[in-house]
């Protein structure tokens, strides 16, 4: 997957996750608490759902690099660019 | 409690019903479901689940996203979605000014038939897509099926602090919820009680699939007439989910807010058969519907409308017609009545459903009907039975509840026209 197609499924994950949240003006460089209602049972739901569809796993010394879309992108790129 | 001699209690002991909401397979709110049980309007029909394939429910539609956000939904349970609706639409019903109540002295109560099922299927439907992988089982899992689950989605959700839990009852669970409600009013641990049952039950195969392997599950060709306790012809218990919460409130706070009240609950009863894990003991189901009457200070005759909890089992019906013929065998006035031909077997709703199905009769003088009744069965032969078309029977002002469950639960409650 290319860092935009990650972006995509994060987009899609989220959707999921946050369902009345509106996605459309994220911005990729600010946390996604700071934008979302967002607690640590969501971030788990991110990190399951990235098991489930990729089958990637995500350690719990890791969740920090999910805090926004631009860290996210860039900490998966390179655990899913074979996908 | 209600004083054994029936003397007269203070306004401060006395619990009167001041706020429905409901969800039923045929109504979501008291006049829809009034009106589906007197046009004799089913809520049964066709449902299929997984690995138990095609069979009969009664499903509830009500829009659970007027009261939640989509992402409580997600987070949550059913039973929770049904718990919320109810709760909320009962308070809106009841006319309090919900933003000035001190959430910290109201206390949620809620029945359950029983809880957690349908996610432990759900979790292990998921792992075995996974090769039974637990990283998979979800972290949703806990919170969602801890006992106290539905009455805690409530809390959440309508921000109340005060004392929340379910109450583990079988099929009794409806009643019981109503009786925890009212003791804790009259202990004065809450001064409004969001009180009585939900049933998700629908969603778990197991309860079909266990139902159908005891040989008490219902089929019919015809969805709307399986559900038939007392014909010759039933053949076993139609699944549903529902709800139905009930704001109890002390008659002096009632009176004093110009409540609109519904009825009074003057009288309860809970007792255990103890003789089996599933067949019920009429004996003992009469000695908890005569206890009742005592605590309530009545006699048999005076009661209008029983509503029975027959399920359409063989043994059930027949064992419970035998306790009801020993005590109102001589009373000419009552009427006996049965929700679940409509709607099916709510579960842990049940008893505070079908009850509330019969409230309004305190209004209408109407004796709704037990429907499906093509051949009545002689041993069901209760001379006040009303089948099939609802009566008019004027006066109505005693109506007494039964709601019975698995492991020998019992439970009666008898409520009085205001």
């Amino acid at each position: 997957m290319t860092p935009a197609d990650i972006r995509i499924e994060i987009l899609d994950i989220l959707s999921d996750i946050a369902p009345d949240e509106d996605l459309s003006g994220l911005k990729d460089d600010v946390a996604f608490r700071e934008q979302l209602e967002l607690d640590s049972m969501d971030f788990l739901d991110i990190v399951m759902e990235l098991r489930k569809r990729h089958r990637v796993q995500v350690p719990e010394a890791d969740y920090k690099e999910l805090a926004s879309m631009q860290s996210t992108v860039d900490y998966l790129t390179p655990l899913m660019k074979d996908l | 409690m209600i004083a054994p001699s029936a003397q007269p209690l203070p306004d401060n002991q006395r619990i009167v019903i001041t706020g429905i909401g409901l969800t039923a397979p045929n109504g979501n709110s008291l006049r829809e479901l009034r009106e589906s049980l007197l046009a004799g309007r089913s809520g049964v029909s066709k449902y299929e689940i997984r690995y138990f394939g095609e069979t009969l429910a009664g499903v509830c539609n009500f829009d659970a996203l007027r009261h939640q956000a989509k992402k409580e939904v997600r987070r949550g349970t059913r039973a929770g979605s049904v718990g919320i609706f109810c709760a909320q639409e009962a308070v809106l019903d009841s006319g309090l000014d919900w933003n000035n109540v001190d959430r910290s002295r109201v206390g949620i109560y809620v029945g359950v038939t029983e809880h957690g099922n349908v996610e432990t299927e759900n979790e292990i439907y998921q792992i075995k897509q996974f090769d039974y992988d637990t990283k998979v089982w979800s972290h949703h899992h806990n919170p969602r099926t801890v006992a106290n689950n539905p009455a805690g989605e409530v809390a959440l959700n309508m921000e109340i602090t005060g004392p929340h839990y379910t109450i583990g009852a079988a099929c009794a669970a409806g009643n019981a919820g109503l009786i925890q409600g009212a003791q804790m009013l009259r202990l004065n641990e809450c001064d409004l009680a969001l009180a009585g049952g939900v049933s998700e039950s629908i969603h778990t195969f197991g309860i079909f699939a266990s139902f159908s392997s005891q040989g008490a599950l219902a089929t019919h060709e015809d969805p709307t007439k399986a559900s038939r306790p007392f014909d010759t012809q039933r053949n076993g218990i139609v699944v549903a989910e529902g709800g139905c919460m009930y704001t109890l409130e002390r008659l002096d706070d009632a009176k004093a807010r110009g409540a609109k009240i519904y009825g009074e609950l003057v009288g309860y009863a809970m007792n255990t058969d103890a003789t089996d894990f599933v067949l019920p003991n009429p004996e003992r189901q009469a000695q908890c519907v005569a206890l009742a009457l005592q605590r309530a200070g009545l006699a048999a005759e005076e009661i209008d409308i029983v509503s029975t909890h027959a399920t359409g089992t063989g043994q059930g019906d027949a064992q419970e017609c035998i306790a009801l013929r020993s005590v109102f065998g001589q009373s000419a006035k009552t009427y006996f009545n049965n929700t679940k031909s409509f709607i099916g077997h709510s579960m842990g709703a049940a008893g505070a459903l079908e009850l509330a199905g019969n409230l309004l009769a305190f209004d209408d003088g109407v004796v709704h009907a037990t429907i499906n009744v093509d051949e009545l069965d002689a041993q069901c032969a209760l001379p006040g039975l009303v089948l099939n078309q609802p009566r008019e029977v004027g006066g109505v002002r005693y109506i007494l509840n039964n709601s019975f469950g698995m492991l020998g639960i019992n439970s009666v409650v008898i409520i009085k026209k205001y």
